[in-house]
């Protein structure tokens, strides 16, 4: 018997998916490789960036040839965009160069942290909505923050668990479960996520769904820990869904301490 | 139209005859169905490529999707 729900879905911007787990397309070795891994992961809906062709070679193969937009949602980023006009001129570009208006909207402070600027993130959600724009936001673990992107109309909330590509784990396990408890979106954990006990840790807390990237494409073997990842998220949802026995101090035996021989 | 010096990705380019925006697009040759054109930070439709005229002095970016996080 599987008491589980049968379709457990989520959606966002009128999308319906069936995975949690959402991926990065960058860091890979090859577009060989990145294929490979993202099948392996199940992922539905994958980031992309948006850059410059490279005019000296015009043949190149390109993302599209090896991940299919008909079959993985693109969801374009503003990854290198420190101002709202940079990250509304980056994503006009985007949504003509595929013609969707989901984005993910990231304006990171300067290194080594890329913190996200939450100022210039409020500015930038704001264009860009203003331009028809569905917007899934990247943003600090701050309440108050976050209430506005939604407030302004953002589609998906998606915090930091640790800075981005640092693999640090989920750091801040109480901030998130406020933000899941306030938000009425989707809340996705994006960033920090190193390993696949991390992404069960963020599906165990509640959040719609995981997004990384370099926990993948930085591992020794990506596709196998592509694998990981998926087991991992559904996994941390069904323990969600199942609701984990309370923490007590001190032990309580499994067996019965009756009908004990004598 | 005499010689007309545009801008293509930061690169500079010497166009020698009238040309529109397909037209600089298949001299590079570029899969129209994969990239995006801005012209002087405005968006030209893919639709608009075919009587887009280029001028001298215009700044284009053409892009693209790559892998990123």
């Amino acid at each position: 018997m599987d008491s589980a729900p049968v379709t457990d879905t989520w959606s966002v911007a009128g999308r319906v998916f069936t995975s949690r787990l959402v991926v990065g397309t960058g860091k890979y070795k090859s577009l060989e490789e990145t294929a490979a891994a993202i099948a392996a992961s199940g992922a539905e809906m994958v980031t992309v960036a948006v850059r410059r062709v490279n005019l000296s070679d015009p043949g190149a193969p390109m993302l599209q040839d090896f991940v299919d937009p008909k079959i993985y949602t693109y969801l374009p980023n503003t990854a290198g965009c420190h101002t709202a006009k940079d990250a509304v001129r980056t994503l006009r570009l985007a949504r003509e160069a595929g013609g969707w208006n989901l984005v993910k909207l990231e304006v990171l402070g300067p290194p080594p942290h890329l913190y996200p600027d939450m100022m210039a993130t409020l500015e930038a959600a704001e264009a860009l909505i203003r331009d028809g724009f569905e917007v899934m936001v990247y943003c600090a673990d701050d309440p108050v923050a976050a209430k506005r992107l939604e407030d302004l109309g953002c589609v998906a909330i998606m915090p930091l668990g640790a800075p981005i590509g640092s693999g640090l784990g989920i750091q801040n396990a109480a901030m998130l479960s406020l933000l899941i408890d306030q938000t009425k979106v989707p809340l996705l954990v994006d960033a920090g996520v190193g390993t696949a006990s991390d992404a069960a840790i963020a599906m165990e807390l509640g959040c719609t769904a995981v997004l990384l990237n370099s926990a993948i494409a930085h591992a020794g073997d990506p596709v196998t820990m592509a694998r990981a990842m998926k087991l991992a998220v559904e996994a941390g949802r069904l323990a969600f869904l199942a609701k984990r026995m309370p923490r007590r101090m001190g032990a309580d035996p499994s067996s019965p301490l009756t009908g004990l021989i004598r | 139209m005499g010689e007309a010096t545009i801008t293509v990705n930061g690169q500079a380019r010497t166009l020698h005859d009238a040309t529109t925006v397909a037209g600089l697009l298949a001299t590079i040759g570029l899969d129209l169905r994969k990239v995006a054109v801005e012209r002087n930070e405005e968006i030209v439709p893919k639709s608009a490529y075919a009587i887009t005229m280029l001028a001298d002095g215009d700044a284009l970016e053409i892009v693209h999707f790559i892998g990123g996080g």
